[in-house]
């Protein structure tokens, strides 16, 4: 079976990651990697594969879209042991917003031909974990999200059942293939690329696609198509230093006594 | 005016098989008030709940239950089924849904299936001029940003603790649903549910104070539960606590786990690392008590104690008590 991991390449969150003056992400001030919460599929997908879980034949392809940099992200995906890379990039796209981006996905999963999509349960950057239930959606997939286990049984036609941690209650889920499923961070322990991974990716096949390979009107990406628009991105004034004392016994009771100034007991 | 719909957090939870009210649902009738005339939409919630008594209160126009093993026994794809038809029959000025991973994946394919433009996380909506704009803090908090919602229906997942709720008497009137869904929207099923013990402490995403342990608790949370107790708020972890296996991953606050925005965040032996932080950065009032001055959450902090939790969490929740009296 072949199994599409979709990977996002995000500015790093240690870096001081910002806006460029049209309000879309600014790649250039600090460097991108792959989102750590996708590595989390990453890892997930080749497991099912070197598990036998996903059949015999089973192929991992990791999807990425984004500029040219994004690359980066497939490159680390590879590493993993992802077999093959899709890079979907065009100007067009600059600046889509989540309905967008979801659009490209589909259509890019569409040609991709995936008995299972993997995701991550949001990325780090823009953050909102919407875009595998939006990519279910216009595939008419089964929705199978915030997987912290996931089971393959019958192989490309079966099922795949997911266990889920929620507030009130531990929930299995089941839904018949081809279905996409979102991970979280509980799920696994991402590896590091060992060095034979990382020599092997360097011979792993990537294709790059544009709007016109997958058939997407580029009118209907990118920024001036997003049905959403930032008007503004101001960055927040730096907290004011607070107070900070040191423990000498009496910690607790300046600790009591500032409580009770903001009214807090 | 037009219709508002506001998507209500009533799921039935252990404390209530009714389907309790939760108080960011009142928040998000406030924010409607501003738009429109509020519709509350509780999905799941059987019949006998108190529901729509305490959503007239707060400025429900009419509320609409909508019930029966299409919805309860699947994910969120037959609840964007449903919202999409009552989108499409009344034409609302916006539909306002919870920031909770469900109310999110909701809104995702509802903004799908209606053309419309979706804002997560949002603190803040208002209208300006005719159209609806939300404000969202990003990047771990270090930007503030405002979206426009340009096409379609306005969809607006807005966190808890944005604005107190504000008690408006209204209609309330009630219409119960019992929608048939498709196939292909109950296509994922839910096939077990092992419902969890009730900690009988305030909901964490909610809550307006939250005390939190990390790994400085060394595996012995009691400190922490006991101030917690003292102050009437819920119990937050770190990853590092939850993947050590301290505490239940349901109270890991943080990118990962829960986003909370209450009057005090009291964070004790947690370091600050970034991912923390993008879950509690938008509380009012930071607290952080610390055995390591160079500890990154002093930073963020409006009141930080240098010391060791394990003697200062305890003497507080008794210099707490003692002032209660
Ligand atoms: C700070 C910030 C705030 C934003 N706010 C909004 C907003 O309110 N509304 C809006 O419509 N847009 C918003 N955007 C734009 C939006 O983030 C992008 O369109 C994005 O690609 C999709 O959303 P996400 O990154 O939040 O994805 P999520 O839904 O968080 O991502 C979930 C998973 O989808 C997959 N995925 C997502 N994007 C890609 C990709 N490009 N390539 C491959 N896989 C991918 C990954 O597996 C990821 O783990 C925002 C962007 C930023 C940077
Ligand atoms: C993709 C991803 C997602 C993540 N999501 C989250 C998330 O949702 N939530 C989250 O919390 N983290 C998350 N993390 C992990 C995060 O990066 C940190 O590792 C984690 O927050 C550290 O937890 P901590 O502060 O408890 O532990 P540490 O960083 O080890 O800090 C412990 C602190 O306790 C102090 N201490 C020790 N003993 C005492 C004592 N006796 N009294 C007082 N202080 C003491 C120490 O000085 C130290 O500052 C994520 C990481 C990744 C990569």
């Amino acid at each position: 079976m072949k199994i599409a991991v979709c990977v996002k390449h995000v500015p790093d969150a240690q870096g001081d990651r910002g806006f460029r003056a049209d309000t879309t992400t600014d790649r250039e001030a600090v460097d991108g990697l792959l989102s750590e919460l996708d590595e989390y599929a990453v890892e997930e997908a080749v497991r099912l594969r070197e598990s036998g879980a996903a059949g015999d034949d089973a192929e991992v392809v990791a999807l990425t879209i984004g500029p040219a940099d994004a690359r980066d992200a497939l490159k680390k995906a590879l590493q993993m042991g992802a077999d093959a890379g899709v890079l979907v990039s065009d100007d067009a796209i600059h600046g889509s917003d989540a309905v967008g981006t979801s659009l490209v996905l589909a259509k890019a999963l569409e040609k991709v031909g995936a008995d299972l999509v993997l995701t991550g349960m949001a990325s780090t950057d823009g953050g909102m974990g919407v875009v595998p239930a939006m990519v279910a959606e216009r595939l008419g997939l089964p929705q199978v999200t915030y997987a912290a286990e996931v089971t393959l049984s019958g192989g490309a036609g079966g099922t795949v059942r997911i266990r889920r941690d929620g507030d009130a209650s531990t929930e299995t889920v089941e839904a018949s293939l081809p279905a996409l499923v979102s991970v979280t961070d509980q799920i696994n322990e991402p590896r590091y690329p060992s060095f034979k991974g990382i020599m092997a990716a360097k011979k792993k096949p990537v294709e790059e696609w544009t709007l016109a390979d997958i058939g997407v009107d580029p009118a209907d990406v990118g920024l001036d198509a997003a049905w959403t628009a930032a008007v503004e991105a101001e960055a927040r004034p730096p907290k004011q230093a607070g107070t900070v004392v040191t423990d000498e016994g009496d910690g607790a009771a300046k600790l009591v006594e500032f409580l009770a100034s903001q009214r807090l007991v | 005016m037009a219709q508002v719909l506001v998507v209500v957090d009533a799921t039935p939870t252990p404390e209530s098989s009714g389907g309790a009210v939760r108080k960011a649902s009142l928040e998000l009738l406030t924010l409607a008030r501003r738009l429109g005339d509020p519709v509350a939409v509780v999905f799941g919630a059987p019949e006998g709940a108190d529901a729509p008594a305490a959503l007239a209160e707060h400025g429900a126009a009419e509320v609409v239950m909508v019930g029966g093993a299409d919805v309860v026994d699947h994910l969120v794809a037959p609840k964007s089924e449903v919202l999409a038809r009552l989108v499409e029959e009344r034409a609302p000025a916006a539909v306002l849904l919870p920031s909770s991973p469900e109310g999110k994946e909701v809104a995702g394919r509802l903004a799908v299936r209606t053309g419309s433009g979706v804002v997560t996380d949002a603190v803040d909506v208002a209208l300006d001029g005719d159209r609806v704009v939300a404000t969202k803090s990003v990047f771990a908090g270090s930007y503030t940003t405002r979206c426009a919602v340009t096409r379609g229906t306005p969809l607006v997942a807005v966190k808890p603790n944005t604005v107190a709720p504000e008690p408006a008497p209204a209609a309330g009137t009630v219409t119960v649903l019992t929608p048939e869904v498709s196939e292909q929207a109950k296509s994922a099923r839910i096939v077990e549910r092992q419902p969890k013990q009730a900690s009988g402490r305030p909901d964490l995403a909610e809550a307006s104070i939250v005390v939190s342990g990390g790994r400085g608790t060394d595996g012995d949370f009691s400190a922490v539960e006991a101030l917690a107790d003292a102050l009437g708020g819920a119990v937050g972890a770190s990853r590092a606590a939850v993947d050590a296996g301290w505490y239940p991953h349901s109270n890991q606050v943080g990118q990962t786990g829960k986003t909370v925005s209450p009057q005090l965040y009291l964070a004790a032996g947690i370091s600050g690392a970034i991912q923390h932080k993008a879950g509690m950065q938008t509380s009012k009032v930071v607290v952080a008590v610390n055995k390591d001055p160079e500890a990154p959450i002093f930073e963020m902090a409006d009141f930080g104690v240098v010391g060791d939790l394990s003697s200062i969490l305890p003497a507080a929740t008794e210099e707490i008590a003692r002032r209660k009296g």
